[in-house]
């Protein structure tokens, strides 16, 4: 539990996104403050359209607000150029997606290994960096499956695994179980969920299924690119 | 009726493809009985209607996939255009020397020499050949013959800018009755005993510095230019002057060839004969056909075999780029032609509609190569190393019979390339596909 | 490199695809290969030997003969280190078909001036003790079966005999490999004495084909040429001096511009195979954006998708051009064999490099466009699929 000194992981402030598309201009954010404590499991719902995933895509730096400011462990995302947040973002940032987003040519091992071929790791090391992430979600016996040979919740329980190899500062992850059925949904809930309380992951998740925001430890609501309230 | 397995089919399909396309290599007339059977079936039958409405389906759809269109198009036509292109260059060779023979003139040489520049006969024996039985005379009894001398000379080829070897003939003065196509079109035939020559058009346009007017080095003396002939085959690559003052020239005294008109083409076997009855003779005759064919034969012969070599290779990239395109364009319809076989549409039809929409890229590639290589080649003069050593001038002639051969070839690449594919498109399992999304 | 597997699996995520596009671009580079090949032999060997030779033949025309009494004035020219002489035959063997060059030579100085002959010293000093002796190329004899002691029959189509048969039979005392690889060609003659050609021939005697002179300083070649012909300026048989590399680039240009049309019919091909490997490439990188999009998601900068992507399409072609050009190596003993000898050339180096340096190229043009796009692709657009 953090006291009231100390600065939060991630800090939103002011933060607002406008399209232009020709002579329409679209606000999908409107001034929007957020603070994310370290060790924090946010659930952010809404109706489709409310921004929620624009708004996760600019905290993970895949996206640059168009007012306001993101501060991420002390560093200003929304000032660095986009050579500087692909480095960012390899090193702070683990993304899980809805449809899983895996290189169906390579097995589940090479796709776990695939942010660590950033470093500088030998090819042993990264072995067994990713060896032991799948081993964390529970597919150590499924390494040289391709994902096409995985079920959907295995498949994104592999992605859980890459989002992690590189013990990223911060989970993200945009409607995790959308593509799943109830048992594997619960699952994969279930290990982020382990993520977060055993070895302390700050997590963000985006979703629209209530029953999935109850695993996260707070949610909060967007409509029409505004905060609405808070369910903790 | 138990289905045979696709592999089988797979097999007995190639192999009837395979047969199909040796066929319509070998004999254009196949092609023709296909197509119109063709015709007949897409018209009349059931099947063929549903062939008909979904090649048009996939007619429609073209525009957008027109990138990979394009490439069996093109891949196909730039086969095309080089077979065509190199086929004119063997087939304008060849007639080129061919047509300067015919059955009526015989050429004699001396014994075991192959060309007239290897050979030599002298006074005495020109004599005897040209009184030989079956050599037709003219009015005044006088034998329709010539005998002549060659040599090479080095002159600038216009496109190098180097020395090449251009032939000179000494030609004696039966030499007009002899080749009534030979035409004077511009200055006036050389006088006889004079330092003078006449340039065919070919030498003409292949060497420079020989025009009417100009004078020519022949063995350090100057010989003038008078006129230009033009005789529509190889004698146009050559430079012709009297056959007395060439030989002078040369320091010889005596004749390489004698070229005369016999009394008709059965009259051969009978001059022949005669000349190897005499012992005072060690020669060799030959009509002027036979001759000029022996000429062109092997670098015709050369010729054709690069071109086809070159040809069957970029027709194997072709089909495979062709095969890549195909099997590509079936994997992106093939939600529509799932749908379609649902819909009751038989195998059949849709591997008949696959084929004909490869058959007519194939097809418009087969026009656009032979068109452009028509255009640019039909016509065009070179000029290479013949017979005598010396320098032949010929065009590229893209004939009927060239562009059919083309066409021929398209239509195969486009057949090998659309077969598979259209298997494919047939036996693609309909439920998986449709739920393909 | 670490990142090799990741273009292999991009490569071949649709086997059949890149098969296919990989045999386009092998018979495009066997093509290639071949086609190379015979420009290169056509235009004269790069090797060093024969800078020192130049050939002096008549000014007038190739098949002037040139009088004996030029060779002591020739060889007393300052800078002229020795001359040989020799003369054309054009006998054939057996059938017109089978030609091959037969030329009469001065043996002892043509050996000389010819140190490329290598053959054993027995059969080089029975060569120079028989009249009638003949020596042969390794490759020419391989061609007919020829073993030393066998007698050769050639028959004569410029030079019968003063009985007027046309029947030359000499006896083979020696065959001769050439020095170096780049001169193989060397080895589809067949030599034989002069003495022995002078006596048997009917006409021409005292006269020679063409003088091979050597000069003792390459760099002053062009000076001794123009010498020589100073010499004999103005008389009744001038001379013509060349480089003996010019001489025998003159000849094939005479046969026509070779590497014109081989650029012309390869410049077909590569427009094509651009075309078609430019189709795939823009395919296969279209089908995997949401891919290309998660790699950015993860990290992978601008430069490295761009890198990553040309990557792809160069190892396409060279995989498919190495291929090719191997394939074109393979079948050359096939085509040698097949045209009876006729057709022997070999794969040089240079054509390999082009090879290589072409593959490259229409890899990173191929490449290029697909690769901007794929560095250019947002990450947003590209995942919500817009």
């Amino acid at each position: 539990m953090e006291t009231a000194t100390t600065p939060p992981l991630v800090a939103v402030q002011g933060v607002s996104k406008v399209y232009v598309r020709g002579t329409q201009r679209l606000e999908v954010l409107h001034h929007v403050d957020l603070d994310i404590p370290r060790g924090d499991f946010l659930a952010l719902m809404g109706p489709s359209g409310s921004g929620k995933t624009t708004l996760l895509n600019m905290i993970a730096g895949l996206d640059v607000p168009t007012e306001g400011s993101i501060t991420v462990a002390g560093t200003r995302i929304d000032r660095l150029s986009s050579g500087e947040l692909a480095r960012w973002r390899a090193a702070h940032v683990g993304f899980v997606f809805q449809f899983y987003n895996l290189l169906p040519a390579l097995s589940a091992l090479k796709n776990v290994e695939l942010p660590l071929l950033l470093t500088r790791l030998s090819a042993a090391r990264r072995r067994r960096s990713a060896s032991a992430a799948l081993e964390l979600v529970g597919l150590k016996d499924r390494t040289a499956h391709k994902p096409g040979e995985l079920s959907g919740g295995q498949q994104q329980r592999v992605a859980i695994a890459r989002a992690i190899v590189s013990d990223p500062t911060l989970l993200v992850c945009d409607e995790p179980t959308g593509d799943l059925d109830r048992q594997s949904a619960e699952d994969v809930l279930t290990l982020l969920q382990r993520l977060n309380r055993e070895y302390g992951k700050t997590m963000i998740m985006v979703t629209h299924d209530p029953k999935a925001a109850e695993f996260a430890q707070r949610t909060l609501h967007l409509d029409k690119g505004t905060l609405v309230e808070q369910t903790a | 009726m138990p289905r045979l397995p696709d592999s089988v089919r797979t097999a007995a399909a190639v192999l009837l493809a395979t047969a199909m396309c040796t066929a319509l290599l070998v004999e254009p007339w196949v092609l023709l009985v296909a197509v119109v059977g063709l015709g007949s079936w897409l018209a009349v039958s059931s099947s063929g209607r549903q062939a008909l409405a979904v090649t048009w389906t996939g007619l429609a759809t073209l525009p957008r996939r027109i990138g990979a269109a394009s490439v069996v198009v093109v891949g196909i036509a730039g086969v095309v255009g080089v077979l065509v292109a190199l086929q004119a260059m063997a087939e304008g060779f060849r007639a080129t020397l061919n047509s300067a023979g015919s059955d009526q003139t015989a050429i004699v040489l001396r014994a075991g020499a192959n060309t007239e520049l290897s050979s030599g006969l002298d006074r005495t024996a020109v004599r005897l050949v040209t009184q030989a039985p079956g050599v037709l005379r003219d009015a005044q009894d006088v034998p329709v013959a010539s005998a002549e001398v060659v040599v090479v000379a080095n002159v600038p080829k216009r496109s190098t800018g180097t020395d090449a070897n251009v032939e000179i003939r000494g030609v004696g003065p039966g030499v007009w009755a002899l080749r009534p196509e030979v035409h004077i079109v511009d200055g006036r035939p050389f006088t006889p005993g004079r330092r003078e020559l006449i340039i065919g058009t070919g030498a003409l346009r292949q060497f420079s510095g020989l025009e009417p007017g100009n004078t020519l080095q022949l063995n350090n003396q100057p010989w003038a230019v008078v006129g230009v002939f033009a005789s529509r085959d190889a004698h146009e690559s050559e430079i012709w002057g009297d056959a007395e003052s060439v030989a002078s020239a040369y320091r010889r005294n005596a004749f390489q060839s004698v070229t005369l008109r016999l009394t008709g083409p059965e009259a051969f076997e009978r001059f022949k004969a005669a000349l190897s009855a005499d012992p005072r003779l060690r020669v060799d005759a030959e009509t002027t056909r036979s001759y000029y064919s022996k000429q062109s034969e092997q670098l015709t012969r050369i010729i054709r075999v690069l071109g086809f070599g070159i040809a069957v290779i970029m027709a194997f990239g072709a089909a495979f780029g062709a095969l890549n395109t195909m099997y590509a364009a079936v994997a992106a319809r093939a939600r529509e032609i799932a749908t379609l076989r649902a819909l009751g549409f038989a195998g059949l039809p849709v591997v008949v509609a696959v084929m004909l929409e490869t058959m007519l890229l194939a097809c418009v590639g087969g026009l656009i190569g032979a068109a452009v290589a028509w255009g640019v080649f039909n016509g065009y003069t070179v000029s290479t190393l013949g017979s005598n050593f010396s320098q032949v001038v010929f065009q590229f002639r893209v004939t009927p019979s060239i562009l059919v051969q083309g066409l021929q070839w398209a239509l195969v690449i486009g057949f090998a390339g659309g077969l598979l594919p259209a298997l494919r498109a047939a036996t693609l399992p309909v439920t998986a596909a449709l739920r393909e999304s | 490199m670490k990142y090799l597997h990741l273009l292999f699996a991009a490569l071949f995520r649709k086997k059949t695809r890149t098969v296919l596009t990989l045999l386009s671009v092998t018979a495009a580079f066997a093509l290639f290969g071949l086609l190379d090949t015979v420009r290169v032999a056509f235009s004269a060997p790069e090797t060093v030997s024969g800078i020192d030779r130049l050939i002096v033949a008549s000014r007038f025309s190739i098949i002037q003969p040139l009088p004996y009494a030029q060779l002591a004035r020739i060889g007393s020219v300052p800078g002229v280190k020795g001359v040989t002489y020799a003369n054309w035959f054009g006998g054939i063997y057996q059938d017109p078909k089978n030609f091959f060059a037969n030329i009469a030579v001065e043996p002892r100085s043509y050996l000389e001036l010819y140190p490329e002959l290598v053959m054993p010293a027995g059969e080089r000093e029975a060569f120079l003790k028989t009249r009638t002796g003949a020596i042969v190329g390794a490759s020419l004899a391989e061609r007919f079966g020829w073993k030393v002691g066998d007698k050769i029959p050639l028959k004569a189509t410029i030079f019968p005999h003063p009985d007027g048969s046309n029947l030359w039979t000499f006896d083979l005392v020696g065959i001769y490999r050439a020095g170096e690889e780049a001169l193989r060609g060397i080895e589809q003659q067949l030599l034989f004495r002069y003495d022995y050609f002078d006596e048997g021939r009917l006409f021409g005697q005292g006269t020679v084909g063409w003088y091979i002179v050597k000069v003792s300083d390459p760099d002053r070649a062009e000076q001794v040429a123009q010498a020589i012909d100073r010499l004999f300026a103005n008389s009744a048989d001038e001379t013509k001096t060349q480089g003996e590399r010019d001489f025998q680039r003159s000849f094939a240009k005479q046969i026509g511009d070779i590497g014109l049309i081989v650029t012309a019919i390869m410049g077909a091909v590569f427009f094509t195979l651009l075309l078609l490997t430019g189709n795939t490439m823009a395919q296969s990188i279209r089908e995997r954006i949401p891919e290309l999009a998660v790699l950015k998601t993860i990290g992978f900068s601008n430069p490295t998708v761009l890198a990553l992507v040309l990557s792809e399409s160069v190892l396409l072609l060279t995989l498919g051009g190495l291929c090719g050009l191997v394939l074109a190596r393979l079948s050359l003993p096939v085509i040698r064999t097949a045209s009876g000898g006729q057709l022997d050339v070999a794969m040089r180096p240079e054509t390999w490099l082009l090879g290589l340096g072409l593959m490259s190229l229409i890899g990173v043009a191929v490449g290029l466009p697909p690769a901007w796009r794929a560095m250019r692709l947002r990450i947003v657009d590209a995942l919500a699929g817009r």
